[in-house]
């Protein structure tokens, strides 16, 4: 409770110094607009519309992409850390193409798809797959060689070992993997959208700096970083620390 | 005989020095349904000798033969009790130690058997419980319930009290002492503390080191329970520990030595 009341003087002070500086005019109005200024463009967005249907189309892409990236991450995840071969051959290559910031894919993908949803959809998932096949190579790598000494002793090996240790056992790091891709994602997700066609938060982004619209440019930049920051509280942060309880990796 | 090692021998490869030799020669007889201990100093391949035993390891001389059948894999025959936790952080008590059950028999067979185990070490209460809820007492027990279902010839138990305080392991011995008097199982029991071992068993065999080898092995005919104060229990706690001592100290030294030339 304490901390909720520090969290909400420190944005109260926040918007009290933007205020105080747009009512010194030192700057014009489309430059520094109002707090309650940004505060009206985000009701009316909402109530008009036109911001639930861009945010409706980001969540869209988000989801197929995210979804598509958890499993072909998986999937390649498993295959490097399962093969010694394929990890010597391709592992370093997966770090390397880990390192590209998503947005350098973007003409990449314009090329290839044109300005549509699919060109946002693919930035999305190349956004999520490395970080997810980086960690879920990892998670493999990482369960305790006790464990399956432990169900070797108890008749399980060859596939059964797989699914029935190797799989639970990575679960922890998979989840941290899926809070990365997300995060990836999402962020990929914004880059993709701004230079297409739309329809996405992205998008609306760039249609109002294009019109110079600083009050909306705020507003879309607040409702990114609040999704952002309750998704991952309330989701993924939750999910991971739930799942490192259970496992016994959190320090009670 | 029942579980027979002829001229069991083990080496490590070794990257410096091409092959580590852990132990050699170690010949031994165990009878059905014998509690026997392992004793000896640290490193001198106590573990090894076990999952051998188990089928983890391979045997690189020699062979090790349960019931004339020669052991070069794991097998249900074998269970066995790692000092280290070894329970599965995803899965409850219960289906802990369904685990090894589960695929052979229905659902409702493997859960009497579970029930069965958990109430033999006394945590019928915790069958819901997770891991991280347990005591380390409590995850040694559900472990030995665990090894306990698969309803092996032989318990194979790696110091699995090693970690314990001194009260909890005096009320699992008396748990354990009832489990065996009951199951009959054959026993390998490695641990560290001589008194632990005559305690327990029926037979006692102490291992040297530098080569490992087996040096003693002394059959423990008193009477259960046995007493700490009984004469002839501090009797046979003094052979041995003379005994380990020599070897404990021939460790001692060589390290101190290379530590002195390093
Ligand atoms: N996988 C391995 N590769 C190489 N050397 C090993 C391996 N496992 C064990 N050793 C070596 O074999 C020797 C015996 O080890 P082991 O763990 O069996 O000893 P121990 O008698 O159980 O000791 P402790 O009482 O400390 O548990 C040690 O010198 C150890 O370094
Ligand atoms: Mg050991």
């Amino acid at each position: 409770m304490k901390i909720a009341l520090k969290r909400l003087l420190f944005i109260v002070v926040v918007i009290g110094i933007w205020q105080g500086i747009y009512l010194a005019q030192l700057y014009p109005d489309y430059i520094v607009p109002s707090p309650f200024t940004v505060g009206e463009t985000l009701f009316s967005g909402f109530v008009d519309g036109e911001l639930l249907k861009a945010l409706g189309a980001s969540f869209k892409h988000l989801i197929i992409g995210l979804t598509l990236s958890i499993l072909t991450g998986t999937l390649l995840g498993v295959l490097l850390g399962k093969s010694r071969q394929a990890d010597e051959t391709a592992g370093m290559y997966l770090i390397a193409l880990q390192s590209i910031p998503s947005i350098v894919w973007v003409p990449l993908a314009i090329l290839l798809f044109g300005f549509g949803e699919l060109a946002v959809i693919f930035v999305v998932v190349i956004g999520g797959t490395f970080v997810m096949a980086l960690n879920v190579r990892s998670a493999i790598h990482n369960v305790p060689p006790q464990l399956k000494r432990a169900a070797r002793t108890m008749d399980t090996k060859g596939f059964e070992l797989f699914y029935r240790i190797e799989v639970p056992a990575s679960i922890p790091y998979f989840m941290q993997g899926v809070r990365l891709a997300w995060a990836f994602s999402w962020r990929a997700l914004m880059a993709g959208e701004f230079l297409s066609n739309g329809p996405g938060l992205g998008y609306s982004l760039s249609f109002a700096q294009d019109y110079a619209r600083m009050d909306q440019v705020i507003g879309i930049i607040i409702i990114i970083g609040v999704i952002g920051a309750v998704v991952d509280q309330l989701v993924f942060s939750k999910l991971e620390k739930n799942v490192m309880k259970r496992w016994g990796l959190l320090n009670k | 005989m029942f579980l027979e090692f002829n001229e069991v021998g083990k080496n490590f490869a070794d990257e410096q020095h091409g092959s580590f030799e852990v132990f050699s020669d170690i010949n031994l007889s165990i009878e059905e349904n014998q509690f026997v201990s392992i004793l000896g100093p640290s490193g001198c391949g106590k573990s090894t000798l076990l999952s051998m035993v188990a089928g983890l390891e391979d045997v690189t001389q020699g062979d090790i033969q349960l019931e004339g059948n020669e052991i070069n894999s794991p097998g249900p025959d074998r269970g066995m009790v790692f000092q280290e936790p070894s329970l599965f952080p995803w899965l409850n008590v219960k289906e802990n130690v369904m685990f090894p059950i589960k695929k052979k028999m229905s659902k409702a067979e493997a859960e009497k058997r579970a029930d069965h185990f958990l109430q033999m070490v006394h945590l019928s209460r915790f069958k819901n419980h997770y891991t991280y809820e347990l005591s380390g007492g409590m995850q040694q027990r559900v472990a030995i319930a665990r090894a306990l279902a698969m309803d092996p010839k032989v318990l194979l138990m790696d110091e699995p009290f090693g970690a314990l305080d001194e009260q909890t392991r005096h009320i699992l011995h008396d748990e354990l002492m009832k489990i065996w008097q009951e199951t009959r199982k054959t026993i390998l029991f490695v641990t560290h503390s001589i008194q632990e071992a005559i305690k327990l068993s029926d037979r006692v065999v102490v291992m040297g080191t530098r080569p490992g080898r087996v040096i003693a092995d002394f059959d423990i005919d008193l009477p259960r329970p046995r007493k700490r104060d009984n004469p002839e229990v501090i009797k046979l706690e003094k052979t041995v520990m003379d005994l380990l001592e020599v070897e404990i100290n021939k460790v001692l030294k060589e390290e101190l030595n290379h530590e002195d030339r390093a």
